[in-house]
C-alpha cells in the first residue's frame, strides 16, 4: 500500500487512513471547491515509522510508567517533552524515507508548503482536536519537509493532545497520524469562518486577519469580527480589531510584521468579500451536512478554503470540557512576553504589597466580629490570588517549555532536560531565604556558648544572634502557617538552625555543565534576526523558570496571612467561655468548608489479614543523582522542624515552608509530579536527587523508613539496600 | 496506587488467567526453577500443585520446603515491557493433608481438568504452597508488597 495519497484520489474508503481533515479537503477537491494542492501522508507511514523503530513501545513505555489518571499535567507535560525528543532522535527508515521523498520531490519540488496534522477521530463534531496537534507555516525543500512530517507525527503525544485524551479518556494505545503536505497559499488576507454561530445558531460569524491565518489561529494577531444572519447573509454587526502588526512567511517560518498605515485603518474584507466567504460556509454545509468552521484565505482576489470541519457541539458553554484552559497553556512567543511585563510589573508587586499590607495588620485589637469579617476578607484575597496563579502565572510557566522545545529541536541533546541547566537561577527568593539561614547558622557554628544556650532553649544569648532571628523571622516568618506566636517560631526556627550549625560548613558546591558553552552552542545554531529571537526566548525562559518558584513564595505569604486569621479566632475559642455568643460566631464561621482547614483524608485501613508495603515506587525523574537515607514524612508542617542532616525530604509537595530544610536533606521525595514544580527546582539549584510523582507518597513511605531515591530512573526503593546500589557508573556521574 | 483490596483482586484476576507459574526450589547449594500448573485458594493463601515423587523439585522441596513461585502475564511481545505484570510469591510447601485433600483437588482440578489422571496417581504429589508474601511487579517497575498475617 502506498503510505503517500494526492487529495484527489482519496476515497470514501481511506477516512480512516487519511484522517478527518484530509478527507474533508478531499471532498471539497471532488466538488471543485478551490483548495490549494496537497498530498496526505496517511496512518500507514506513522504505523510503518512507529513500529520498524519500537517507537511505540517506548511510547507506551514512557506514557505507562504510571497510571494514566494519576499523572498531573506537569507530568504529561514532562512526557510529552521526552516522547518528542524520542521522535526528534528516531531516523526513519531508509525504504519509509525514499518512498516520501520522491513524492514530496516530484509534487512540490522547492515549493513552500504547510505540513498538516489529520489524526483520525480527531475532526469529528463530538471531540474537536483543533489546534492540539502541530501545524508549520511554510517549509521549503524536501529534507526540511520530512522533518516536519515528523514534527507533526511528535504532536500526537503533545501535551495539549495528552491531556485532552485524558479529559475524553481516549485510548492512547490506539492513537495515530497522518499528516497533510498542502501548498503554501501566501494570502494577504485570511481568517475563519463559522457557518453556524455557536451561540445563536440564527447567526454566521466570520473573522479576518492581515496576512496568514496562523496569526488569527494562535491568537497573536486581533481578527476584525463580522456577524451575519444566517437566512439572509446580511451583516449585523462589525466589531473592528485594533489592527497593528500581521503575520507574513518570512525566509523560513512566519514573521509578525507591521502593517503599512493604509492597512491599519481598513477592514481585512469589503462586502463583497464577506458574501463570497459566507457562500462557501453555506456550500460546504451543503456538502457535508451540517455547519463548518472553515479556515479561508484571499490571494488577490481569489479565494481558497485551508480546511473545513464541522463546529464542535458542546464546546461552549459546557464547563466540564477543559479544552481550552489546555489550549491556553500553550501561550505564543508574544503572547509570553506580554504576560511576563503583567506579572513582573503588576501582579507581583501587588501580591507582595498586599502580603505587606495584611502583615501589618494586628489582628489581636480586632473585636470578634471584625475577626469573622477579616477572616472572610482574606480568605476571599487568598481566592482571587489563587486565581491569577492558574489564570497567569501557570501559564507563564509554558515560557520554560517552549524554551525546552526550541532547544531541543536545534540540539536533539540525548537528555531532553538538559536546557535546565541554562534556566538555573541564583536570585530565587527561597535561595535567598535559605542563604540568610545559614549565615545564621555560621554564627551557632562559631560560638559554642551560644549553641549550648540554645540546646537548653534559652533565649537572648546573643544580642547579634537575637537580632538576625529577627530580621529573618520578619522577613520570612508569614511563611510558618498555623504558628502566629511568634515564640513559636523562634523556638522552632532554632532548634532547626542547631541542626544546620552542627553539619560541616560548606555543603558540596553544584557544578552545572559549563554554561556559557552550552548557551554559544545553542546560540549558534541560529543566525541573524533568528539568533537574536532565540536569545530573547532563553532571557524569557529564564524569568519564567525563576517565577515558577517564587509565585509559590508569594502566594504562601498571602496563605499565610489567611491562615493567621484563622488561628486567631481558634485561639480565641479555647479563650471565650464556651457557650458565648462570640465563641458561637467564631465556631460556626470556621465550621464553614471554605474556612475549615482540609484534614488530612483518613488513610485506607488495609483488612486485618493483609498488610501492604511498597517496595518500589515509580515516579518521574527530576533532579539526576542516588541517595539513600531515612525518611522524614512532611505531614504536617510542623514536621519540618524534626528535620535531621542526611534524610529524605518525602512530603505531598514541597512548599515553601520547608524549602528551607533542602539543604540539610539527602534527596527529596515527593506526590506532585513534574520538573517544573518548586521542589524539583530546589533540588536542582542544590544537586540533589529528586524523584516527584510519586502516588501516596506520604501514606506508603513512614518517618525513619530507609529510602533510596533514584533520580536517574525517577524510582524511589523503601526499606533495605545493599551498598552498591548507591554507587553508579559513567565517568561523568563519578566525578561528582 | 493500589490498595489492599485492589492487589488482591489484581492478584485473583492474575491467577485465573494464567494456568502455569514459575517454582523455585533450592537443593545442594543451588536454586532450580520448574513450571509447575498451579491454583490459588480464594483467600490467597495458598498455592497448589502438584508433582511425583520421583522429581528433582520434589526432593528439594522435601529438604528445603521455603519455595517461591513466579506467575506473570507476559506475551513475548514488545508490549510487555508497560503492559505485562509479574507476582513472586514466597512461602513454604508440604504435601497437602488428608482432611484438606478433598477441596484442594477440586479447586486444582477445575482448573486443570485435563490434569485428573496425573493427580490421582498414587505416585503423584498434590502440594501446598503457604503463602507469607507476594511481590507484586507492574508498570516494569513498580513493586508492592502484600504480607499475609497468620
Amino acid at each position: 500500500m502506498n503510505p503517500v495519497i494526492p487529495l484527489d484520489k482519496i476515497r470514501d474508503e481511506d477516512r480512516e487512513r487519511v484522517g478527518g481533515k484530509a478527507f474533508s479537503l478531499a471532498r471539497m477537491v471532488r466538488s471543485h471547491v478551490n483548495v490549494p494542492d496537497a498530498i496526505c501522508i496517511n496512518t500507514e507511514a506513522y504505523n510503518d515509522y512507529i513500529t520498524s523503530t519500537g517507537l511505540r513501545e517506548r511510547v507506551l513505555f514512557e506514557l505507562n510508567r504510571k497510571s494514566f489518571d494519576e499523572m498531573r499535567w506537569e507530568e504529561i507535560w514532562d512526557a510529552s517533552l521526552r516522547i518528542r525528543n524520542i521522535f526528534l532522535n528516531t531516523p526513519i527508515p531508509a525504504e519509509l524515507l525514499a518512498t516520501l521523498t520522491r513524492a514530496i520531490d516530484s509534487r512540490f519540488s522547492g515549493r513552500a508548503v504547510v505540513v498538516r496534522s489529520s489524526a483520525p477521530g480527531e475532526d469529528s463534531a463530538k471531540a474537536s482536536f483543533a489546534g492540539l496537534h502541530e501545524s508549520y507555516v511554510n517549509v521549503r525543500g524536501t529534507t526540511p519537509i520530512i522533518e516536519h512530517i515528523r514534527l507533526v507525527w511528535a504532536s500526537l503525544w503533545s501535551d495539549a493532545a495528552l491531556l485532552y485524551r485524558q479529559e475524553l479518556g481516549l485510548d492512547v494505545e490506539r492513537s495515530t497520524m497522518a499528516v497533510i503536505v498542502q501548498e503554501i497559499v501566501i494570502g494577504d488576507r485570511s481568517g475563519v469562518v463559522f457557518g453556524k454561530n455557536p451561540n445563536d445558531p440564527s447567526q454566521a460569524v466570520i473573522e479576518a486577519v492581515y496576512g496568514l491565518n496562523q496569526g488569527l489561529v494562535d491568537g497573536t494577531v486581533e481578527p476584525d469580527r463580522w456577524i451575519l444572519d444566517r437566512k439572509t447573509g446580511q451583516i449585523i454587526s462589525h466589531t473592528p480589531a485594533h489592527r497593528g502588526k500581521a503575520l507574513f512567511p518570512a525566509r523560513e517560518g512566519v514573521q509578525l510584521k507591521q502593517l503599512p498605515s493604509a492597512k491599519l485603518n481598513t477592514p481585512p474584507l469589503d462586502h463583497g468579500n464577506i458574501a463570497q466567504i459566507f457562500d462557501h460556509a453555506l456550500a460546504a454545509e451543503t456538502l457535508f451536512g451540517e455547519p463548518q468552521d472553515m479556515e479561508w484565505t484571499f490571494r488577490g482576489d481569489m479565494l481558497y478554503v485551508i480546511q473545513s470541519r464541522p463546529i464542535t457541539t458542546g464546546l461552549t458553554g459546557d464547563s466540564g470540557d477543559k479544552r481550552s484552559w489546555y489550549l491556553g497553556l500553550r501561550r505564543s512567543f508574544e503572547n509570553l512576553k506580554e504576560l511576563r511585563r503583567k506579572i513582573e510589573g503588576e501582579l507581583i508587586p501587588a501580591m507582595v504589597e498586599e502580603a505587606a499590607q495584611l502583615s501589618r495588620q494586628d489582628l489581636k485589637k480586632l473585636s470578634t466580629s471584625e475577626l469573622v469579617d477579616e477572616i472572610k476578607r482574606r480568605s476571599a484575597i487568598y481566592d482571587k490570588w489563587l486565581d491569577v496563579y492558574w489564570s497567569e502565572f501557570i501559564p507563564f510557566a509554558h515560557g520554560a517549555r517552549l524554551f525546552g522545545q526550541v532547544y531541543n529541536d536545534a540540539m536533539r541533546p540525548a537528555d531532553p532536560y538538559e536546557f535546565m541547566d541554562l534556566l538555573k537561577a541564583t536570585n530565587m527568593a527561597s535561595l535567598e531565604r535559605n542563604r540568610m539561614l545559614k549565615d545564621i547558622a555560621s554564627m551557632i557554628r562559631e560560638n559554642p556558648q551560644l549553641a549550648e544556650a540554645l540546646r537548653n532553649g534559652k533565649t537572648n544569648a546573643d544580642e547579634e544572634f537575637d537580632k538576625a532571628l529577627d530580621t529573618f523571622v520578619n522577613t520570612f516568618g508569614d511563611l510558618f502557617s498555623g504558628m502566629a506566636e511568634s515564640k513559636e517560631q523562634h523556638t522552632a526556627i532554632a532548634t532547626l538552625l542547631l541542626e544546620m550549625a552542627e553539619q560541616p560548613p560548606a555543603q558540596r558546591p553544584f557544578r552545572p555543565k559549563d554554561i556559557e558553552s552550552l548557551m554559544s552552542n545553542f546560540l549558534s545554531r541560529f543566525e541573524g534576526e533568528q539568533r537574536a529571537e532565540a536569545a530573547e526566548l532563553l532571557e524569557l525562559a529564564r524569568t519564567s523558570y525563576q517565577l515558577r518558584d517564587d509565585d509559590n513564595i508569594h502566594l504562601g505569604r498571602i496563605k499565610g496571612q489567611m491562615l493567621a486569621g484563622i488561628e486567631e479566632a481558634k485561639r480565641r475559642i479555647e479563650e471565650l467561655p464556651s457557650d458565648g455568643v462570640e465563641t458561637r460566631e467564631l465556631t460556626s464561621l470556621l465550621k464553614d468548608p471554605q474556612y475549615v482547614l482540609k484534614e488530612q483524608a483518613s488513610a485506607d485501613q488495609p483488612e486485618a489479614e493483609y498488610r501492604i508495603k511498597a517496595r518500589q515506587i515509580v515516579g518521574q525523574p527530576a533532579g539526576p543523582g542516588i541517595a539513600r537515607g531515612k525518611a522524614r514524612v512532611i505531614a504536617d508542617p510542623s514536621d519540618v522542624f524534626g528535620f535531621k542532616a542526611g534524610e529524605i525530604l518525602v512530603c505531598d509537595a514541597v512548599d515553601p515552608t520547608m524549602t528551607f530544610v533542602v539543604p540539610l536533606s539527602a534527596g527529596i521525595a515527593e506526590r506532585r509530579g513534574g520538573m517544573l514544580i518548586h521542589g524539583a527546582i530546589i533540588a536542582r539549584e542544590y544537586g540533589l536527587p529528586c524523584v516527584t510523582g510519586i502516588p501516596d507518597a506520604t501514606s506508603l513511605i513512614h518517618t525513619g523508613d530507609q529510602l533510596t531515591v533514584d533520580g536517574y530512573l525517577g524510582i524511589v526503593i523503601i526499606g533495605k539496600t545493599v551498598d552498591s546500589a548507591i554507587s553508579v557508573h559513567g565517568s561523568t556521574v563519578a566525578a561528582l | 496506587m493500589e490498595r489492599a483490596s485492589q492487589i488482591k483482586k489484581t492478584l485473583k484476576d492474575l491467577f485465573e488467567s494464567q494456568r502455569l507459574g514459575v517454582l523455585a526450589t533450592y537443593g545442594e547449594g543451588q536454586p532450580y526453577s520448574s513450571l509447575v500448573a498451579f491454583a490459588a485458594t480464594n483467600d490467597l493463601k495458598y498455592l497448589v500443585f502438584a508433582t511425583t515423587r520421583a522429581t528433582r523439585k520434589y526432593a528439594n522441596l522435601s529438604a528445603e520446603s521455603r519455595v517461591a513461585m513466579l506467575v506473570d502475564n507476559r506475551s513475548n511481545q514488545d508490549s510487555d515491557f508497560h503492559s505485562a505484570m509479574a507476582v513472586t510469591a514466597l512461602g513454604e510447601a508440604e504435601e497437602v493433608k488428608e482432611s484438606e485433600r478433598g477441596h484442594l483437588l477440586k479447586l486444582y482440578l477445575a482448573k486443570h481438568p485435563y490434569l485428573e489422571e496425573f493427580v490421582n496417581s498414587p505416585t503423584c504429589a498434590l502440594l501446598k504452597m503457604c503463602v507469607d508474601r507476594y511481590y507484586m511487579v507492574s508498570r516494569f517497575q513498580n513493586v508492592m508488597e502484600l504480607h499475609m498475617r497468620r
